[in-house]
């Protein structure tokens, strides 16, 4: 079968997590609140009301274009972009169109080639319209509720140059980029809606499609990977792919063609004549950048001595970078091992972020390893004691109490070597096959050993200590 | 706090609501009764724009200006009828009825804040406001016999103003003398962090009536084509009086204007489609009962909503920056905008206020104007200082069939004070 390229660009819609929205002094916080609740005039756009540019909101796209090194016009301009639905409360959306922001910038991801460079089109500021609530279908819904809560949350919209080759790349592309915009501290990954992508995919020598409403990060893979085999299987059946806009619908992992009246739009894009000219020359140089995922990464490799798979996993997330760099003094590669590896898979498996937790409980656990006070297989049954209770909203115990409570440390050398006699007393025919050569017969007296202990002996240790005793018998 | 009661003999239909019982404050307008054009927002006053789509609805805010006249002991005793969304010259396009010239109710007070200037003209009130995106101001001032001043663009906070066309249009003042409106004035301008394109630019001024050595264009252009050669001669001598009383009259021309009524309308069509978009029945008028599409739905209403003058205009407006277009009409428009301005700036090296008539004829006799373009026409000398933003005024100067005849001033930007001692001294001198 003949094998097509992948050709895949983004366009990123994120919810800037300023306290303000983009253009009244509105909260942006109405997670607890009543639909409609975080409103006034201009966000209503009620006539006669007008925008004011946020210049927090400013401030933070900024930082973005900074550390997507675009090249930041001195002069940007917001547009409306004009187009009918009810949760659109002015008819028009302000955002920017022929002078955005930012434009011509770069973000490495580690591609499916090794490391590579994605480019950035352009990043603009624009405000988040309000949301349509439909009671019952959509197509035969009796009626639709709006909300403008979200009307004027400060939102940035960044797009790639379709230089992305695969939907594991798209993941990847949104990972990273969801680090850095959490480095940043201008984004809340974990707020509902807060990052959507629109995707554009198309197969080598094909038409374009336009993917919209993807709304999770595994959706972008899901959607795109869809989309690649729809498209795949036209062209295997020598039909055509049509340039279309379709709809991701999330809990069926598919896309459904959406071309309705409505969808075509003539947006009539203009300048906004409320708003002047965005001049930001004066604060571009007063805008700092922390240390972002490349570089802390880097600062791993060397300060701590970890591998670059451990260094790109635990900088892979802002949380998990500060936790780690919370446990690391115990010891920098043991920590290392145990986050990235055991932690990350029982958090991973409860569908857990790194919130669940805590690094004191988990330095403890980090220092009884280190100190041979428990075995691995007892820290790892620990780690998911905590786990387990942290998911039933119980208070964990500390691994201290634990390793008391259940007797975990452990076992001495002569409680071992006392356990091994006992052992070689009672398994007479083992022994006799052990001394006939068979090696497997030590594996079974090993495992008998370990039955007595409660798997408290160190296997290595326990290992050699067993041939030793039974090689002076003879 | 006082209260006055108000209960006009509104025989020429300035109103569209009255508020019967007012209270008002100590300040600079204690007492003083103030007419607001209807598309400014009042808190709990029911906000209309004269149109059936806002039929009903009660901003939950005041206006900027609304809060400075407030603060200033001004009683705000109603709403004044005007052209539904400022769109018109007479105050026929009103849903609401129409305005009649107080002077002669055979003939319209001008528009489109013809309620606000009949409302001066008649003496219901000491003075009013109004809004001016092409003339609104001055051309029924100019209608009705009284002084009306359309700000530079920047001077007087908008935040508030049911926009028509934001980057055309400004509040200000209408009164029966340059004194009063000086007044009025010093209460509006000023900046206000909740317009983007207002300017910190105080007036504080009070007019002076010494206008020796002040140099005075008189645009070639302004006497030209389309101009009632009656009305032009009443102008001509009101420069004559200027000159008396010591002004320099110099001779210029604008070239611009040529292209100033087309960048004229289509920039404020397409800023007004944009505008209106958002009456579709879902927030405003009355509420959608048919179980059509909302896209259905949205059309119906509208099509109900707006009157034709509305429509005609949301249908230019849409048609100017639709894709393909743009370049052609809304972009070609501000090209032509910067020409009116460079114009402008040009002469003002030269003089230091421009004079000529405000409108090219008396007021229009209902229905003389039946034909939409003959009616865009007459906006001809009244929207170049809107397209540059520079401040314009119409003081009355004489009278041609009995009717008034307005004197437009025109002056540098934020230089209101000068054209204001211009027209006060015209005034003094004539009065």
């Amino acid at each position: 079968m003949e094998d097509f390229e992948t050709i895949i660009g983004l366009e990123i819609h994120c919810q800037l997590n300023t306290k303000s929205k983009m253009f009244c002094g509105c909260s942006t916080d109405f997670r607890d609140n009543e639909p409609n609740t975080h409103t006034c005039p201009i966000c209503l756009g009620l006539p006669g009301s007008m925008p004011m540019i946020n210049k927090r909101a400013v401030e933070y796209a900024l930082k973005v274009a900074k550390a997507l090194e675009c090249t930041i016009r001195e002069e940007s301009e917001f547009s409306r972009k004009n187009y009918f639905y009810p949760d659109l409360n002015k008819a028009y959306q302000i955002t920017q169109y022929d002078k955005p922001l930012a434009e011509r910038g770069k973000l490495l991801i580690d591609g499916d080639h090794g490391e590579k460079e994605v480019r950035i089109t352009r990043i603009h500021l624009e405000e988040d319209p309000g949301r349509s609530v439909h009671m019952g279908t959509t197509d035969r819904g009796k009626y639709t509720l709006v909300d403008y809560n979200r009307a004027g949350i400060p939102l940035i919209e960044i797009v790639t140059e379709p230089d992305i080759r695969s939907p594991k790349e798209a993941r990847k592309f949104l990972n990273k980029l969801r680090a850095t915009l959490e480095y940043l501290n201008v984004f809340d990954s974990e707020k509902e809606g807060s990052l959507r992508v629109d995707a554009n995919i198309s197969l080598k020598g094909s038409e374009r499609v336009e993917v919209k409403n993807i709304s999770s990060y595994k959706g972008v893979e899901k959607a795109l990977t869809f989309e690649v085999t729809r498209q795949k299987n036209l062209l295997r059946r020598g039909q055509p792919v049509i340039r279309e806009t379709r709809h991701f619908v999330e809990a069926r992992g598919v896309t459904t063609s959406s071309r309705s009246k409505e969808e075509e739009h003539d947006y009539r894009y203009f300048p906004e004549p409320d708003l002047l000219p965005l001049r930001v020359a004066s604060w571009v140089d007063a805008i700092e950048l922390p240390e972002l995922p490349d570089a802390r990464r880097e600062r791993f490799r060397t300060q701590y001595g970890v591998s670059l798979e451990h260094a790109k996993t635990l900088t892979g997330e802002l949380k998990l970078a500060d936790f780690y760099e919370h446990v690391a003094s115990v010891d920098p590669l043991l920590a290392a091992t145990w986050t990235a590896d055991y932690l990350l898979g029982e958090l991973n498996y409860r569908d857990f972020s790194i919130d669940a937790m805590s690094s004191d409980l988990f330095r403890e656990l980090l220092d009884l390893i280190k100190a041979d006070t428990i075995t691995d297989k007892s820290a790892v049954e620990i780690l998911r004691m905590i786990l387990d209770a942290v998911k039933e909203g119980r208070k964990p115990e500390r691994p201290y109490e634990i390793v008391k409570r259940l007797g975990l440390a452990k076992t001495s050398g002569d409680q071992i070597t006392a356990l091994i006699h006992d052992v070689i007393a009672e398994q007479k025919a083992a022994v006799d096959d052990y001394y006939a050569g068979k090696s497997q017969a030590l594996n079974f007296l090993v495992g008998q050993v370990m039955k007595k202990c409660r798997g408290r002996a160190d296997p290595g240790y326990l290992n050699k200590l067993l041939r030793e005793i039974l090689d002076k018998k003879v | 706090m006082k209260t006055l009661s108000f209960h006009p003999d509104d025989a020429v239909h300035a109103f569209i609501t009255t508020i019967p019982h007012v209270s008002y404050g100590e300040g600079p307008l204690c007492g003083m009764t103030v007419a607001v054009k209807d598309n400014i927002s009042t808190k709990g006053i029911e906000t209309t724009c004269a149109s059936r789509i806002l039929k009903g609805y009660i901003p939950p805010y005041d206006a900027h200006v609304i809060t400075l006249l407030r603060n200033a002991g001004a009683a705000i005793v109603g709403k004044t009828n005007m052209d539904e969304f400022g769109m018109g010259t007479t105050t026929e396009n009103s849903a609401f009825g129409p305005t009649y010239n107080p002077l002669d109710h055979s003939r319209v007070p001008g528009g489109s804040s013809g309620g606000s200037a009949a409302a001066v003209a008649a003496g219901l009130v000491d003075c009013a406001i109004g809004s001016d995106t092409g003339g609104s101001i001055r051309c029924p001032a100019a209608f009705c016999g009284i002084v009306g001043l359309k700000p530079t663009y920047g001077r007087v906070s908008r935040y508030g103003l049911i926009a028509y066309a934001n980057s055309l249009e400004q509040i200000g003042p209408m009164a029966r003398d340059v004194g009063t409106l000086s007044r009025l004035f010093s209460v509006l301008a000023g900046y206000d962090r909740r317009d983007a394109t207002s300017v910190d630019k105080p007036y504080t001024h009070t007019p002076c009536a010494d206008i020796k050595g002040l140099k005075v264009g008189v645009p070639r252009e302004f006497f030209g084509e389309g101009v009632n050669p009656q009305v032009a001669d009443v102008v001509r001598q009101a420069i004559e009086t200027l000159k008396s009383l010591g002004a320099q009259a110099i001779p210029c021309t604008i070239p611009s204007m040529k292209y100033a009524l087309a960048a004229y309308y289509v920039t404020c069509t397409s800023e007004a489609s944009s505008n209106l978009a958002r009456f579709d029945g879902v927030r405003y008028g009355p509420p959608i009962t048919s179980m059509k599409s909302w896209h259905d739905a949205f059309s119906d209403q509208r099509k109900a909503g707006f009157g034709k003058e509305v429509r005609r205009r949301i249908m230019l407006g849409t048609f100017s920056l639709a894709a393909g277009y743009y370049g052609r009409y809304y972009h070609k428009a501000q090209t032509a905008r910067q020409m009116v301005r460079n114009d402008f700036d040009r002469i003002f090296k030269e003089v230091d206020v421009i004079a000529g008539p405000t409108m090219p004829d008396i007021a229009f006799k209902f229905g003389e104007k039946s034909d939409p373009l003959q009616m865009y026409l007459s906006d001809i000398l009244t929207v170049p200082a809107n397209l540059a933003g520079v401040p314009a005024l119409s003081v009355p100067c004489g009278t041609v069939d009995s009717m008034p005849v307005g004197l437009q001033l025109i002056g540098r930007y934020f230089e209101e004070e000068r054209i204001i001692d211009a027209a006060y001294a015209f005034e003094q001198e004539v009065a």
